[in-house]
């Protein structure tokens, strides 16, 4: 699935790495929790997470995670985006919660990474 | 090939964590370490690096990078680990809940530590810090 369609179903909007739209995902793994993001081993993910700080960002970074959706209203930092620009990511923020941005991604096809 | 790096980690400085692993990612990557390799690499130090600054005061990271290994070796001065073998479950945790606002504090840290190391010894001393030693094989698949 292209990240674009993903921005579609979710109603969301992309706050950094405009030109990466085209990024394709296969996978996506929904967690607050970055010790379990650290655990993730496949590629072509999507992160989901409500957790908005600079440590989501390193997270991604250190996991090979390139796109990564911020949910229930959390706010990108500038700091977050400077960081995201260094390490190539996409950014974007959804208004909708973690159980419903999950959902609506599994019924459209996304796959679960365990 | 043999190359020595060394970086400071500062205690309770959040917004500092992982420049350390986020460094020896881009130098590992430089050198064509295979994509796998750099990965177990810089998930073991990264989690150790949010170690130090979710419990020491201050440390710093050793990496040495040689034909067949890389060895990873963090220092703090902090407040020990009383019991290394508790710490090690999955799940137990000491951290602060500013911590855990951080994304971590879940008890995972050490297990994932663990699973992404060829070699692993901690060693500690209570009111005077902590010694992990690490090593990731390169010539492993």
């Amino acid at each position: 699935m292209k990240i674009k369609e993903v921005i579609n179903i979710l109603n969301a909007k992309v706050v950094s790495g405009h030109h990466q739209l085209e990024n394709e995902v296969e996978f996506t793994f929904s967690s607050d929790l970055m010790s379990d993001v650290l655990t993730v081993e496949r590629d072509n993910i999507l992160l989901l997470t409500g957790l908005a700080n600079l440590q989501t960002i390193r997270t991604a970074e250190m996991s090979e995670i390139s796109n990564i959706i911020f949910v229930r209203k959390k706010k990108v930092t500038t700091e977050m985006i400077q960081l995201a620009e260094e390490n190539e990511m996409i950014l974007i923020e959804c208004d909708y919660s973690m159980f419903k941005a999950s959902g609506l991604l599994f019924n459209a096809g996304m796959k679960p990474v365990y | 090939m043999f190359m020595n790096f060394e970086f400071n980690v500062e205690g309770g400085n959040f917004t500092k964590a992982g420049t350390a692993s986020s460094q020896v990612k881009k130098i590992l990557k430089q050198l064509n370490v295979d994509s796998k390799v750099i990965k177990r690499v810089v998930v073991a130090l990264y989690e150790a690096e949010v170690n130090i600054v979710a419990h020491a005061w201050s440390g710093k990271a050793l990496i040495n990078i040689s034909t067949d290994r890389i060895d990873l070796k963090l220092t703090d001065e902090g407040p020990g680990i009383p019991d290394i073998e508790l710490a090690m479950q999955q799940g137990y945790s000491t951290a602060s809940s500013a911590v855990r606002e951080m994304g971590f504090g879940a008890g995972m840290g050490l297990s994932n530590i663990k699973n992404n190391c060829d070699e692993l010894e901690i060693t500690s001393e209570v009111g005077i810090g902590t010694v992990v030693q690490m090593a990731i094989y390169l010539n492993t698949k």
